[in-house]
């Protein structure tokens, strides 16, 4: 249950985060010390409640921290073997990273096709090479095909996701970042969502890190998890071990002993710290 | 008296189109403040000031201010577009780059100092007297057109009305077409999601900038041409208050329609309505109708759908 996941030590990973310390505003201390690694080609999930630093991982990550004017204090980034904590976020997508944001966050007055296509801002590979992978997108997001005219301010919110990673894609990434995928979807959607973030895995070889509260879902698609609370990973595991973990499935899978529970008898999180460094 | 001027409606004719044209002027400097408030969200109060910034700069070079050389006209307008370009970045990187993320209300404070700052430098640089400055556009009526028609319409507004015109026709295909106009909405839209897909909003910002000195510059070349070179063109900037307001803070289609609209409604006004106040209404009118305006349709007649899904 401690240990790394087999395929991490078996090759160097793509990107590794070493007992990073974040802290907003100069005060708030809001990562105590994370650590995870995502393999080549692998999907790693990244599980905690409201506030357990989920997306602030990520931020930290794809450097879009300085914009909620958060700093990584402490400890170590490396992507592709680089260290990559004084990029720049533009610099990150060069390299092959991308982060879909929580909330979607489509450019609500371009249209679906005019989303895909910033995207690909960072690209230098030409016209061809570009409309080459739109109709990739499309492939794999037919709907977004049909409603490439609309603005995407005004398609549903299952048309936004598609969009948003679709847009992400765009930038042929290595990795994307994605942030709570699930959020107020319909669980039909999520499941189609998912499904395809699997297919993009094994087809296209990319490497997902998805930060979710959606444990159940989450750890169905994923081949590792990270459960973070309060700012630290307190457990980690195949995704198979975690979900058979009686505290994980006490807590974010709504599992318990069966019949009603009192809530003294409640459990506890057994908080253990974990420092890898 | 009155009753005579109801009477020919050529005269009618004359005072809307002459309105037009120059509400087109007014659209001109109303640009510069919806392209910057379009792509980074600031109201750049110093909008007006880098307008008598460009003018007074192309009037000393022509004067020779710059080592004694005089310059020709040409010339002289690529001197000042680079310095017009070189100070909006300047003013990007050394202003507004390290207040990012600051309250809005900051980032607008910011642009008054600036605004007084760039008001006080340009005068300091080339003096402040007024200077007359000469396009080589003849600023006389149109024989033809009142030979033909009996319309009286000075050459001069139907040129800069023309060179607005393809000044405002390109700024439409660069942020539709280009990657970079594209880059420029992603930007306005969403800063951050913008940033997630790898766009350096300082380059974004920069660009923006460069171009609201380049329209300053246009409108500084017009201006300055019809009214002399001098102080008061920094005020053009609460002329295109009223503009920004009815068209749309955001929307370049709506300053310009917004700029015939004021244009057009101030000197109908002046002519058939102010008589019956005692005259003088052109000054304030665009004010009043803005305000109407508020009060109907917020964002403006263009302005962006404040786009809500529920």
């Amino acid at each position: 249950m401690t240990t790394a996941s087999p395929a991490a030590e078996a090759q160097p990973a793509l990107l590794s985060v070493n007992n990073i310390e974040v802290i907003y505003d100069h005060v708030i201390l809001v990562l105590k010390g994370v650590s995870l690694s995502l393999p080549e080609g692998g999907v790693v999930a990244l599980l905690g409640a409201n506030g357990a630093g989920k997306t602030t991982t990520l931020k930290a990550i794809s450097n879009l921290l300085k914009t909620d004017r958060g700093d990584v204090t402490k400890g170590q980034i490396h992507f592709k073997g680089e260290q990559s904590n004084a990029l720049s976020a533009a610099d990150m997508v060069k390299r092959g990273l991308v982060q879909v944001m929580e909330g979607r966050h489509c450019f609500g007055h371009l249209t679906v096709e005019e989303n895909l296509l910033t995207g690909a801002y960072t690209r230098g590979d030409g016209r061809g090479a570009i409309s080459a992978d739109l109709e990739l997108v499309y492939k794999y997001f037919p709907r977004l095909k049909e409603r490439r005219g609309s603005l995407a301010g005004y398609i549903s919110g299952g048309e936004q996701q598609m969009c948003a990673i679709g847009r992400a894609l765009m930038a042929r990434p290595k990795v994307i970042l994605l942030d709570e995928p699930s959020m107020g979807l319909a669980p039909q959607l999520v499941a189609e969502i998912f499904s395809i973030v699997t297919r993009l895995n094994r087809e296209e070889k990319v490497s997902f890190l998805l930060a979710e509260q959606n444990a159940t879902v989450a750890l169905k698609h994923a081949d590792y998890g990270y459960v973070l609370e309060s700012g630290r990973v307190v457990l980690d595991g195949p995704a198979g071990q975690l979900a058979e973990n009686a505290d994980v499935k006490e807590f974010y899978l709504g599992f318990s002993g069966g019949g009603r529970v009192n809530f003294r008898d409640t459990k506890h999180y057994r908080r253990r710290k974990r420092w890898l460094a | 008296m009155l009753e005579m001027i109801y009477l020919d409606p050529l005269f009618a004719i004359e005072v809307v189109v002459s309105g037009l044209l120059s509400g087109i002027m007014y659209s001109l400097v109303a640009l510069g403040f919806a392209l910057i408030f379009k792509a980074s969200g600031i109201f750049n109060f110093a909008q007006g000031a880098f307008v008598l910034f460009a003018a007074l700069t192309l009037v000393s070079l022509i004067e020779g201010a710059l080592f004694g050389v005089k310059l020709p006209l040409l010339l002289a307008a690529a001197v000042t577009l680079v310095i017009m370009v070189v100070y909006g970045m300047a003013v990007e990187r050394l202003v507004l780059r390290p207040l990012i993320n600051q309250s809005l209300i900051i980032l607008f404070m910011a642009t008054i100092g600036l605004n007084f700052f760039t008001e006080g430098f340009a005068q300091m640089l080339w003096g402040a007297q007024v200077k007359r400055l000469d396009l080589g556009i003849p600023e006389k009526p149109w024989e033809g057109l009142r030979l033909a028609t009996g319309i009286t319409l000075s050459v001069f507004e139907l040129v800069a009305a023309a060179i607005a015109g393809v000044l405002v026709l390109g700024l439409t295909l660069f942020f539709s077409k280009t990657t970079t106009g594209r880059a420029l909405r992603a930007v306005s839209d969403d800063n951050q999601a913008a940033m997630s897909v790898g766009i350096p909003l300082q380059h974004i910002w920069a660009v923006v900038w460069a171009v609201a000195g380049i329209i300053a510059l246009v409108a500084g070349m017009l201006w300055g041409a019809k009214l002399g070179v001098q102080f008061s063109l920094s005020l053009l900037a609460l002329k295109a208050l009223p503009v920004l307001i009815i068209g749309g803070f955001d929307s370049i289609v709506g300053v310009i329609v917004a700029g015939l609209i004021v244009g057009a409604s101030e000197k109908f006004a002046e002519v058939f309505v102010g008589p019956y106040f005692g005259g003088a209404i052109e000054n304030w009118f665009p004010y009043v109708l803005a305000t109407v305006v508020l009060l109907i349709k917020p964002q403006g007649l263009f302005g962006e759908k404040i786009i809500e899904r529920v």
